[in-house]
């Protein structure tokens, strides 16, 4: 048994714009659930697509009732795998995104196709497909309504996430990012040389107070 | 954001300025050929996969969209 989702999300950027964002998604406001992101794989193939693997984690807050059926002491939280084609000639990024742990529990499995839409070129449109299955005896069916609910959740607040970044590399000069990591910097910086400050002005008081303060 | 392996976090960061940059000013142009950012993230991953064995994520020998492949394309709810 297996929930199935299918769902289409626009939006009112165009493809190319759509797709910069989605390397640069997280962080964002509405995603506090997604703990890590790094890049295990990727490829240009001679045909001019990229291939991506992304290994995320993700909080995995279970219903009480359900918690029981992860093992004790094991981490909470849960790997998942994203899988993605970037068809530069077709101007399609494909996604297959789904969890490489606690899958006896839940399964969620979710495939994207994002591409122009085909009325306005301006706008993106996001086919989403998701299956959601539990092999927990007796409890799969409450289990996938949950693992469902949940999976609709974080639709929505994907879109917010992707639409927050969007405005954000529209609203600004698209150097926003570098400014911005160059203003992190900065800070990291200061923060830096102020703590650096402050270990002199500590040595050098020890030095001034001579031995004696080494046994107060 | 940040890499599951803390000590990798900062030369993540560093690749990904290097590939977005490269994503937008480039690939997007159809100019995809010659990635710059090879290097970064050869340092990076071995970093990572680093912290993939000490963690003991179990990422290996999973084939790329794999998993996908005999899913019907659009069943109704069952």
């Amino acid at each position: 048994m297996v929930k199935y989702f299918l769902g289409l999300n626009e939006l009112k950027s165009s493809w190319d714009q759509v797709f910069i964002a989605f390397w640069q998604r997280y962080p964002n406001p509405y995603s506090k659930h997604v703990l890590t992101e790094d890049i295990l794989y990727r490829e240009v193939t001679s045909d001019q697509k990229l291939l991506t693997r992304r290994l995320l984690t993700k909080t995995n807050r279970l219903p009480r009732w359900a918690e029981r059926f992860l093992p004790a002491n094991v981490a909470h939280a849960v790997y998942i795998l994203e899988d993605s084609i970037i068809d530069l000639h077709k101007k399609t990024l494909t996604t297959y995104t789904w969890n490489i742990n606690h899958s006896t529990v839940m399964s969620v499995e979710e495939r994207c196709r994002y591409c122009e839409n085909p009325e306005n070129k301006t706008w993106t449109e996001i086919k989403r497909e998701a299956w959601v299955s539990s092999n927990v005896f007796g409890f799969s069916r409450p289990i996938q309504e949950f693992g469902l609910a949940r999976f609709k959740s974080n639709v929505t607040k994907a879109i917010k996430g992707f639409e927050f970044i969007l405005a954000k590399m529209q609203g600004d000069t698209p150097s926003r990012t570098l400014v911005e990591t160059a203003k992190e910097a900065t800070e990291k910086a200061k923060e830096t040389a102020l703590a650096a400050k402050e270990k002199a002005r500590d040595l050098a008081s020890k030095a001034a107070t001579g031995k004696k303060q080494q046994y107060v | 954001m940040n890499s599951v392996g803390e000590e990798c976090t900062d030369m993540k960061r560093e690749y990904d300025q290097c590939f977005n940059r490269w994503f937008a000013e480039k690939f997007l142009k159809g100019e995809g050929n010659g990635d710059p950012c090879t290097e970064l993230f050869r340092r990076y991953r071995s970093c990572v996969q680093k912290a993939i064995k000490d963690k003991d994520i179990p990422v290996d020998g999973i084939e790329f969209m794999g998993p996908n492949k005999d899913k019907p394309d659009s069943n109704e709810d069952s």
